[in-house]
């Protein structure tokens, strides 16, 4: 991680008062805070934070167990600031009053209305503070037919198409192993909340951004949707999905193929005559001379066929020494990495994983973020904040209140 | 006002930022996509508008280069590079992914430019990162996600299938969101500092960064996930989540039903039906309905009346799955506050009523077919300053004139 000290923060100057947890929301801050906007996180005390169901869920660093030692919590938390506030007492909204009134941008992926109902909608923070930008995130947005409905990431991506999208053909979907519109939700309202601090910086405009996850993700499916538009030509449709196939530009042999040893594969794909060429002589069969091989459209129209061929002559290789082998032809390919190989040994992802501390956790690696800014390079010292951990400092330089009335506070039940 | 009118980006066409040049244009930048006079491979792919091909037919170029503006230089030329210095002169951000080595070699490389325009910001995009000594490997959407960690998580229960690689080249995509967040991030900074900078993104560290407890459970304790049928890939096996319906559709019933309302809500819901009898555990719904708390997991396999609520819950959800169509099911839990979706197609998802009446689907112009097409439409909404498709794709040069005539160099 590129940690020069004299360099300036992108962001600096910028408070956010964050609402935001899971992954969908925490994401989008998380970027934020590593370019150095404060980021202060409000969590609620009575529940413990349990809102963020991540908060006490494993990965775990050691045999201890409890709401400080999430490992996806800390790793989608770093650099944050985290205090906790009361917002069914009188003198917990008042300190968030405070809060908003010294901030920039709010920010927040509740079930859609419940910001609102705790007394805190977009009239009454435009009201606290003219020309703040609000930033929520639902899963359907706050407008339309199923703005009450709720969602976690793997519902997103049913109603959104991205699951329906990734199989292969006489199987039921095989979708995505992970919340990948939770990473991808944050990455659009990371991006929001850009747009919308842009904007105000250029007029002193501020703006409600209504994110729906459900209609970024529908973002992601261009082609294939201007082909239902233009063509009326359906996704679903016999033999499809069939993704690890290309779906454009014709591309074959075009999979993943298994690799010698349990549960290994190489991914292959040959852009064109070019690439095929190069990667024939290397398997060096007869089959690969056969007319009905010679080009890509007479691969596609046998590629069962093909990809039966490339599975039976990478089937007893080794991944890894193959991958050595087509890269150095120069055809595209890349072996199936499980998360030890592509994390610890990939010099691909080196500066990747910065470490980070965690007042109850310790030293921690987690997901830093694939871009070298020459300027003002993004940082990660700091870990997830446990619960109120920041109360003094946050309440004493926004709030000017004493340790003692902090103490107060919490003894009250407010924090 | 768009959020980013009157900020001009130089993209330098490629399949692999395209998506990020759109994010920006649609949000009101005035993206200049550069092209050889050959015009981008990318005009090459199917499909094509009414399945007739043509280098202004392709739909995937259509969907990719909305609200831009184009111009068609050959960079190997010295007139054409003159042309291209003079455009630099007015940008604000350079988006590029071009082999290794090449803006190097013509004299176009961040070093270069920013002589000419110091606030420039220079957003590189490339498999591996700059300095990598892959950088000459060739990739595509699939090699990245199989070696970036995706495919490995995502798949079958049964192992003797292939890892997948989630379609509509979300490998891309996700380099193109970091590629813009990282335009923003500094376009921010040069509104306070009015300096510029290099970004290096790596579309190879960009996947393997977005594979949720694929990573971190390697990085937190060395465990390693795996991949199940239409679920989190995970240490163990776990129960499935998806079901088929009576109509043969899918629906994802995300995390089973755990609070008392949703145990009631459900058998209320069985009765309906006509299934409840049927229902060999539904005492155990009646006993989840009377109970005061939610079932929390740590309760699972060690409380066995949890255990039998929690189990019973899964199944009869798969009982009403079979008894109703997808849609039907998703909207009934929905509105009971059981959180669930159906298995759309994108084109199905597209032509719900929930995201027309959110006006997603965009009317664009095709003036030269003599018809309107419909587009998906904004990721988000901001109402102070609004997405738009400005315009449909550049045809191959289609601006020469009037953009290279405002920025024509001085002697030409």
């Amino acid at each position: 991680m590129d940690q020069r000290a004299e360099l300036p923060a992108a962001l600096a100057g910028v408070r956010v008062c964050d609402f935001c947890g899971q992954l969908a929301g925490a994401g989008a801050t998380k970027w934020l805070a590593a370019f150095g906007a404060e980021v202060i996180r409000i969590e609620d005390p009575v529940r413990q934070g349990r809102w963020d169901i991540l908060r006490g869920v494993g990965p775990y660093v050691d045999e201890r167990r409890g709401i400080e030692l999430g490992g996806g919590f800390n790793n989608h938390n770093v650099g944050k600031l985290g205090i906790t506030l009361n917002l069914r007492t009188e003198r917990g909204k008042e300190l968030l009053t405070e809060i908003i009134r010294q901030s920039d941008c709010v920010t927040e992926n509740f079930a859609a209305g419940v910001l609102d109902r705790l007394g805190f909608g977009y009239d009454r923070l435009n009201a606290i503070r003219p020309g703040i930008v609000y930033v929520s995130n639902c899963g359907f947005g706050h407008a339309g037919p199923y703005a009450a409905f709720k969602t976690w990431g793997p519902i997103v991506q049913a109603v959104s198409g991205l699951t329906f999208s990734s199989g292969l053909p006489d199987q039921p979907p095989a979708g995505w192993g992970y919340s990948y519109m939770d990473h991808t939700g944050g990455y659009y309202m990371a991006m929001a909340i850009l747009l919308a601090l842009i904007h105000r910086q250029r007029t002193g405009e501020g703006q409600w951004v209504d994110l729906a996850c459900t209609e970024a993700a529908l973002t992601l499916h261009g082609p294939a949707l201007l082909d239902w538009t233009v063509n009326v030509r359906p996704s679903r449709r016999e033999g499809q999905p069939n993704s690890n196939r290309s779906q454009s530009p014709p591309m074959a042999p075009h999979g993943i193929y298994p690799c010698a040893g349990e549960d290994e594969w190489i991914a292959i794909a040959c852009r064109d005559e070019a690439d095929w060429r190069r990667l024939a002589p290397l398997i060096g069969q007869p089959w690969t001379d056969e007319l009905g091989f010679a080009t890509v459209s007479a691969r596609i129209a046998s590629e069962d066929e093909l990809d039966a061929c490339v599975a039976a002559w990478t089937a007893p290789q080794a991944k890894f020494a193959l991958q050595r082998r087509l890269r150095e032809a120069g055809v595209p390919c890349a072996a199936v990495q499980k998360p030890g190989e592509r994390v610890d040994h990939d010099p691909d992802t080196e500066g990747l994983w910065p470490t980070v501390t965690h007042s109850a956790m310790g030293q921690v690696r987690v997901d830093g973020i694939p871009a070298r800014f020459s300027e003002t390079p993004w940082r990660m010292t700091r870990g997830a904040a446990c619960l109120g951990e920041h109360n003094e400092d946050v309440l004493g330089r926004l709030c000017g209140l004493a340790p003692a009335e902090v103490a107060a506070l919490r003894e009250e039940g407010v924090i | 006002m768009s959020a980013l009118a009157g900020f001009r980006v130089i993209e330098l066409a490629s399949e692999r930022i395209a998506f990020a040049g759109k994010l920006l244009a649609d949000m009101g930048a005035d993206v200049i996509l550069v092209e050889p006079p050959g015009g981008d491979p990318a005009r090459g792919y199917p499909p094509f508008a009414d399945d007739v091909p043509g280098r202004e037919r392709s739909l995937w170029w259509w969907c990719y280069h909305t609200s831009k503006r184009g111009v068609a230089l050959d960079l190997d030329h010295p007139g054409d590079r003159e042309r291209f210095r003079a455009l630099i002169a007015s940008a604000d951000v350079v988006l590029e992914s071009e082999p290794a080595g090449r803006l190097a070699a013509l004299g176009l490389d961040y070093d270069d430019l920013k002589a000419l325009r110091p606030e420039l910001i220079f957003v590189s995009v490339t498999p591996f990162g700059r300095g990598s000594a892959n950088a000459a490997t060739p990739v595509t959407d699939l090699t990245l996600l199989a070696g970036a960690g995706p495919a490995w998580s995502c798949g079958y229960d049964d192992h003797s299938l292939p890892p997948v690689r989630g379609g509509g080249n979300q490998g891309y995509h996700t380099a193109c969101h970091f590629a813009a967040m990282s335009a923003l991030t500094a376009l921010f900074w040069r509104l306070t500092s009015g300096r510029g900078q290099f970004i290096d993104v790596s579309m190879h560290q960009a996947s393997n960064v977005t594979t949720e407890a694929a990573s971190y459970s390697w990085l937190v304790a060395r465990q390693t996930v795996q991949r199940q049928t239409g679920r989190h890939a995970a240490l163990v096996m776990t129960q499935e989540t998806q079901m088929r319906c009576k109509d043969g559709r899918w629906v994802n019933t995300g995390v089973p039903p755990r609070a008392p309302g949703d145990y009631a809500a459900i058998l209320a819901w069985l009765v309906e039906l006509g299934v409840a009898d049927d229902f060999p555990e539904r005492v155990f719904l009646e006993l989840g309905a009377a109970r005061e708390k939610p079932i929390t997991y740590d309760l699972i396999g060690v409380d066995p009346e949890a255990t039998e609520i929690f189990a019973a819950g899964r199944e009869a959800m798969a009982l009403i799955a079979a008894n109703v169509s997808a849609y039907e099911f998703f909207i009934r839990c929905q509105r009971r506050g059981v959180p669930a979706g159906v298995i759309y197609s994108p084109e199905e998802a597209f032509e719900d009523e929930h995201f027309r009446a959110r006006g997603f689907q965009v009317p664009v112009e095709h003036a030269e077919l003599g018809r309107t097409v419909r587009y998906p439409g904004a990721p988000y909404k901001l109402p102070a300053s609004p997405w738009a498709i400005s315009r449909h794709a550049p045809k191959l040069g289609e601006h020469n004139d009037e953009v290279l005539g405002e920025t024509a160099p001085q002697e030409a």
